[in-house]
């Protein structure tokens, strides 16, 4: 039972072809692991496109990183010129050579010299390879450019059939080789050096559209593997070699549900409380002058002070021009960078193509490893490249920032005229936030608003905010909405004071009509008290007429009494009341 | 007598030929004992006999014993014959069995031909 299990975990390994790896940055990645172990491989392309240069790279990368020591037999330039071209690379050919990790071969061919005079064969040049390879147990060997054979020799059916038994004398010796081959006109290479290298074939060009050069790498041919197939653009600076296979990228990236602050505190209002997704990609566009900059600025500003890495790839302005604007608005950036938390990479667009661009951005970010990386503005790549190339490559980048967890801020100039709400890069569709900078013309004067045009997964605010620049930074207001429209900067404050002085003009009407009820309020009282007042001066005067009829009734009967008495009768008891009767009598004479 | 290496073996000759223009040093690079390689010998015995008067000094290099001198002398194909003296030094490949054009390779003058 165990045999067969045994066979089915050794078979693959068998079967997989063993890769070489070639150290060089990104070539591995879409040759799946480096060029076919103990085989020989092609490249081609045309003149300065880089061949030498990735065949050196991969021998030196090979002794350094591998321990493989490497064999680079040129025929095009003296060992000598070599070893001073590749120290201006960082590369120390003499030191590896007295390492006896590399040897130099230059084989030189010159056809006024040689006289052929009957049957030969090169035998002599296998020697020399063998002896090389003997020598430090070199485990790669580079061909730079074997073609040139055929302009030494003129028996071209001999050099056929010794180049076809070079490559199997190479595959025998189990080295794994390069061969470099200048491009043809038709063909891969003048000679047609593919039909003898048929296991693995790259192809380096350099093409220039628009006055713009680009490198490119497409693996034509990898014979037992899978491979990359696209053509990815290449970088040849002071680190050497560097393929960025950021086409391969998918959208399976991981989706991080952490906020980031925006440094505003009214706009993280704005976007639920709390400011971007980590992560995520945020488009800030509008015409020049809406303070794209500066919310950018905002941003970068409140991510150093969590202490998280900025890196700032600026289009249009020099880092000391962008630290002196945003100075102005109260942000001190130059601190960041002092403590190396920002870093500025400044490139004017036409500086070399777009790839290039995407290639230098991509290397950047791998060497930074920021946490957020700022674009502004993304516009201005048009003036590299079209539009349709321009949305490839930001879908790219933004598909490789969202890949490693990276914020990403772009700015994106619309041009006047244009609507508003489209980017000139047509790239809206990748951006997760959206603001939208707008100028509200109006009063004499230009004052800029903001509104959030879309932010995918969180709840936001929709209405206009007006935003000012001080020099402490953005200020978020509300604008004033009304029966006349949006209205912001000091039409606003018109407004604003109109509806104050209306307002307290409707107020003062209140109370001036408060007043006059009251006012009216007291004169009726005061004719209710009148009426009251006759009412009871009647009731006295009743009063009195009863009293003084029933005085009179009585003095009636006091005097029919007295004149009894004067008559003599008998009854004597109102006499006890003598000054009564008197006044009585007083009123009653009024009257 | 002396084992010498380049820049003896000049003294030598100038000092074993009488006449200043007669010397011919010639390597013959070869690897192994092949058809080509006998072939090679064969012919350039031949010619330098016939054509030489015995006023040259032939060495037979094999490249499989001393593959280290294949650099330094710039060998590619084999067999090769570097004529190294008088100057210019020439190389002439194959295994010479075109003999006019060793002749012609090898500046050897037609008057001296016959």
């Amino acid at each position: 039972m165990t045999k067969p299990k045994k066979d089915v975990v050794v078979i693959p390994t068998i079967q997989t072809l063993q890769k070489c790896p070639t150290g060089i940055k990104g070539l591995d990645e879409i040759t799946g692991g480096g060029l076919p172990q103990g085989r020989p491989t092609l490249i081609c392309g045309g003149t300065g496109c880089g061949k030498t240069l990735l065949a050196m790279e991969f021998l030196v990368r090979g002794a350094t990183e591998y321990n493989e020591p490497g064999v680079f037999m040129s025929f095009e330039e003296p060992s000598i010129d070599l070893v001073s071209n590749f120290a201006s690379l960082g590369f120390d050919l003499n030191d590896l050579k007295d390492q006896r990790k590399l040897a130099l071969d230059y084989v030189q061919i010159d056809r006024e010299e040689l006289v052929d005079a009957g049957e030969y064969d090169l035998e002599g040049l296998f020697i020399r390879i063998n002896y090389a390879i003997d020598t430090i147990g070199a485990k790669r060997i580079v061909l730079d450019t074997i073609e040139t054979l055929f302009s030494g020799f003129s028996n071209e059916s001999i050099l056929r059939a010794e180049l076809k038994r070079l490559f199997h004398f190479l595959k025998t010796k189990g080295i794994t080789a390069i061969i470099t081959g200048e491009q043809g006109d038709k063909t891969l290479t003048r000679h047609g050096l593919e039909e003898y290298v048929a296991d693995c074939v790259i192809f380096l060009s350099h093409k220039v559209s628009e006055q713009i050069a680009t490198r490119r790498i497409r693996i034509v041919k990898y014979r037992g593997s899978v491979h990359g197939t696209n053509e990815y653009p290449f970088l040849i600076d002071e680190q050497g070699f560097s393929v960025m296979p950021i086409s391969s990228i998918g959208l399976d990236h991981a989706a991080s549900s952490e906020r980031v602050s925006t440094g505003i505190s009214r706009l993280d209002t704005m976007l639920g409380v709390k400011g971007y997704y980590r992560g995520s990609s945020i488009l800030a566009s509008g015409t020049a002058g809406t303070g794209k900059s500066s919310i950018a600025a905002h941003f970068v500003d409140a991510a150093c002070r969590r202490g998280e890495r900025c890196l700032y790839f600026a289009f249009e302005e020099s880092r000391n021009q962008i630290i002196r604007n945003m100075r102005s608005i109260g942000i001190n950036l130059e601190q960041w960078v002092n403590e190396g938390l920002l870093e500025f990479r400044n490139s004017r667009p036409s500086l070399y193509g777009l790839e290039m661009h995407l290639v230098t951005m991509h290397k950047a970010i791998e060497q930074f490893e920021p946490d957020i990386v700022i674009v502004d503005p993304i516009s201005n790549l048009e003036a590299a490249a079209s539009e349709t190339e321009v949305k490839s490559m930001l879908s790219r980048l933004i598909d490789m920032l969202k890949m490693k967890g990276i914020t990403a801020f772009c700015t994106d100039l619309t041009s006047v005229g244009g609507s508003l709400e489209r980017t000139d890069a047509g790239i809206s569709s990748l951006m997760d936030t959206w603001l939208l900078l707008q100028v509200i013309e109006g009063g004499g004067e230009r004052n800029r608003g903001l509104y959030i045009l879309k932010s995918r997964g969180m709840e936001h605010s929709n209405q206009v905010r007006e935003f000012s620049l001080s020099s402490e930074g953005i200020m978020l207001q509300d604008v004033y909405i009304g029966p006349g429209g949006v209205l912001t900067g000091a039409s606003k404050l018109a407004q604003e004071a109109r509806e104050k002085a209306e307002s307290l003009a409707r107020s003062q009407n209140i109370e001036y009509k408060q007043r006059e009820i009251d006012r009216k309020k007291i004169v009726i009282e005061a004719q209710i008290a009148a009426l009251r007042a006759g009412f009871e001066s009647d009731m006295e005067e009743l009063e009195l007429a009863v009293a003084i009829e029933k005085m009179h009734q009585k003095v009636l009967a006091e005097d029919s009494v007295a004149m009894g008495k004067a008559r003599k009768s008998d009854d004597a008891q109102t006499e006890i009341d003598p000054t009564k009767t008197v006044s009585e009598v007083a009123n009653d004479c009024k009257n | 007598m002396t084992v010498k290496t380049d820049l003896p073996k000049k003294a030598t000759k100038k000092t074993s030929s009488a006449k200043p223009d007669a010397s011919y040093l010639l390597k013959l690079y070869i690897a192994g004992q092949t058809t080509k390689s006998k072939t090679a010998i064969e012919n350039l015995n031949r010619i330098c006999v016939e054509h030489l008067d015995a006023k040259y000094r032939v060495e037979v290099i094999d490249l499989l014993q001393q593959p280290q001198l294949a650099e330094g002398e710039q060998i590619l194909a084999v067999p090769t014959l570097v004529k190294t003296l008088p100057e210019p030094v020439k190389r002439i490949i194959g295994d010479l069995s075109n003999t006019e054009r060793v002749i012609v390779g090898l500046d050897i003058k037609p008057d001296r031909n016959k």
